[in-house]
């Protein structure tokens, strides 16, 4: 019966073992980092700077550091520069968002060119745009957990003035917090999130676990804290039930070498959010 | 770089180029950016979709895109516009991943899929991307006067009898149409580029309708031709000189706000946030219509 959800093997395969870690503390971080993208009206500034992070792993391919800091480094430097260029402001921030995407994406199709054809990096297009949770190396696990937990400690420690100048700009600016800077703080957060979910579930993808969990979490719940809670277990529950799918679908057909893990965990995700979504609906009306 | 096999080229990029500017400028007016990068990122599931059937790449790509521009009308009447958008694109992409994992495509192929590849138009490709680039310009030309009304005066628009969600549904199917034609030329993770970096800077420059939509169609004509030369002379990709150009465009536009002393988003101008036009568009009183 077990043997019949659970593949032979599934718990005693290494690189299961680093695909349920690294899914389930990038999952964790991107729940609770996105509901505030979500809240905020920044869904498009995350996809964003998840795309542009491949900048970085482009680059870093180039260069020849370990992808983790190109995708890092670039994405907090694109968040500064959203932020530079006005993405505080409701009006043209989606405008500014998508500038600055388009030039750091030209910049990543020059550097993936150049490791085509100067390197001899094969493959990298694909491992840098849609990744794999199963080849992530354990050796990066401590680094993945050091730059998650700043993340939720960025969020952790602005939690109060980040909520009220959410909800009430106005009144935040009154009670003497700099909006902008707790603005820039909270973008920052959400380029750590999102570069650690590039590296894992791969860039375009990881705009999934961002923003689906939290858009569920907030649907179940109206106050943050439980949001965000529920947020960070439905990111959880799909990462890990991704996972188990794809290792139970290495021999299904038609390739019969294991569908993409991020296929399972974003149908996963847009299944919960439809379900909730009827359900809070109904429930509502009734 | 005029010779036979670049006639194609110039040609397929010039329709590109004009539909992304009259197309991108009510992209800008009603504020989504998103909507124009999620839709041609998503249209990528349908170019593997298709080269996993076996059949013609333009079906494969304008039905994804279809899905998509629907997708997104349908998910978001019921909750957040941003979220819905962002879930539509992830569940095509996730399709996407798929379709790829199944096939035997190789990576050059993918890559020229996603940065474009313009060099490669072949000829029996020019005439089904030119009555598609009609298409999109007539589409928009029929629904100019309540696509404008909705997009900067959504309560005006609707006290006269125009149905917000009805306009919305057409205004997506146009930009599906348009992101089709234009996907394996400049490639799905730069039509954007060319959809927002000319009608921004052709928004700043006038603030009439008409000839700030003739002022983007331009500028995004000259984009993809300098672009095009450039890649021809570097051989670097084209999608990095769209993406570099589009942005230096805006950055004129900006700075040209700046010295007339007005900014390119003025109160007179729907919010470009987030929501969509309908939710807190302000109502323009500076703009005619």
């Amino acid at each position: 019966m077990l043997n019949a959800i659970f593949e032979p093997g599934f718990f005693s395969s290494s690189p299961v073992h680093v695909a349920l870690a690294a899914g389930g503390v990038v999952a964790l971080v991107s729940g609770i980092v996105g509901s505030f993208a979500v809240v905020r009206g920044q869904s498009y500034a995350g996809h964003a700077l998840a795309d542009i992070s491949v900048t970085g792993g482009s680059a870093s391919f180039l260069v020849g550091v370990s992808p983790l800091w190109g995708f890092v480094g670039v994405g907090v430097l694109a968040a500064g520069v959203m932020d530079m260029i006005g993405i505080q402001r409701p009006r043209g921030r989606d405008l500014a968002t998508g500038i600055v995407r388009g030039a750091g994406l030209g910049l990543a199709a020059l550097f993936l060119y150049w490791d085509t054809t100067h390197s001899n990096v094969t493959g990298a297009t694909i491992t840098i745009l849609f990744g794999s949770l199963f080849t992530v190396s354990s050796s990066i696990l401590p680094a993945i957990v050091a730059l998650s937990v700043a993340a939720v400690a960025i969020v952790a420690v602005l939690y109060r003035p980040l909520l009220l100048s959410t909800v009430a700009a106005d009144l935040a600016a009154a009670r003497g917090v700099s909006v902008r800077l707790v603005g820039l703080a909270c973008l920052v957060a959400i380029a750590l999130a999102v570069s650690l979910s590039a590296m894992t579930i791969g860039t375009i993808l990881s705009t999934a676990l961002l923003i689906g969990p939290a858009a569920i979490g907030l649907r179940l719940s109206s106050r943050p804290g439980l949001a965000m809670a529920w947020s960070a277990l439905a990111g959880l529950a799909a990462t890990w039930l991704g996972v188990l799918l794809a290792y139970d679908s290495f021999y299904w057909p038609p390739a019969r070498h294991g569908w993409p893990v991020s296929f399972f965990v974003v149908t996963l995700i847009f299944l919960g959010y439809v379900a909730v979504q009827g359900i809070t609906s109904r429930v509502r009306r009734a | 770089m005029f010779s036979g096999f670049m006639t194609n080229a110039w040609l397929v990029a010039t329709f590109v180029a004009i539909v992304a500017g009259v197309v991108g400028f009510f992209i800008v007016l009603r504020g989504q950016a998103f909507v124009a990068d999620a839709v041609p990122q998503g249209a990528f599931a349908g170019a593997a979709g298709a080269s996993l059937l076996g059949i013609n790449t333009l079906i494969g790509v304008a039905a994804a895109a279809l899905l998509g521009a629907l997708g997104i009308g349908w998910l978001g009447r019921r909750g957040r516009r941003d979220v819905a958008t962002a879930l539509a694109l992830v569940v095509l992409l996730g399709l996407g991943a798929l379709f790829l994992s199944f096939s035997t495509e190789y990576a050059p192929e993918i890559y020229a899929l996603l940065f474009g590849e313009v060099l490669g138009v072949s000829a029996n490709e020019v005439l089904p991307i030119a009555i598609l680039a009609v298409a999109s310009v007539a589409a928009i030309a029929a629904l100019y006067r309540p696509l404008l009304l909705s997009s900067v005066m959504p309560e005006l628009a609707e006290a006269r009898g125009i149905r917000p969600a009805r306009v919305e549904t057409l205004f997506l199917v146009v930009v599906a149409l348009a992101t089709s034609m234009s996907l394996p030329v400049v490639g799905a993770l730069l039509i954007f580029s060319l959809m927002i970096g000319p009608p921004a800077a052709a928004r700043s420059v006038t603030s009439r309708p008409l000839p700030a939509l003739a002022l983007s169609a331009v500028i995004a004509v000259v984009v993809v031709w300098a672009s095009i030369a450039a890649a021809y002379q570097t051989n670097w990709p084209v999608g990095f000189f769209v993406g570099a150009f589009g942005a230096l465009c805006y950055a004129a536009g900006r700075g040209w706000a700046g010295l007339r002393g007005r900014r390119p988003a003025r109160p007179g101008w729907p919010a470009a946030g987030a929501h969509g036009p309908g939710e807190h568009g302000v109502p323009a009183a500076n703009v005619r219509v």
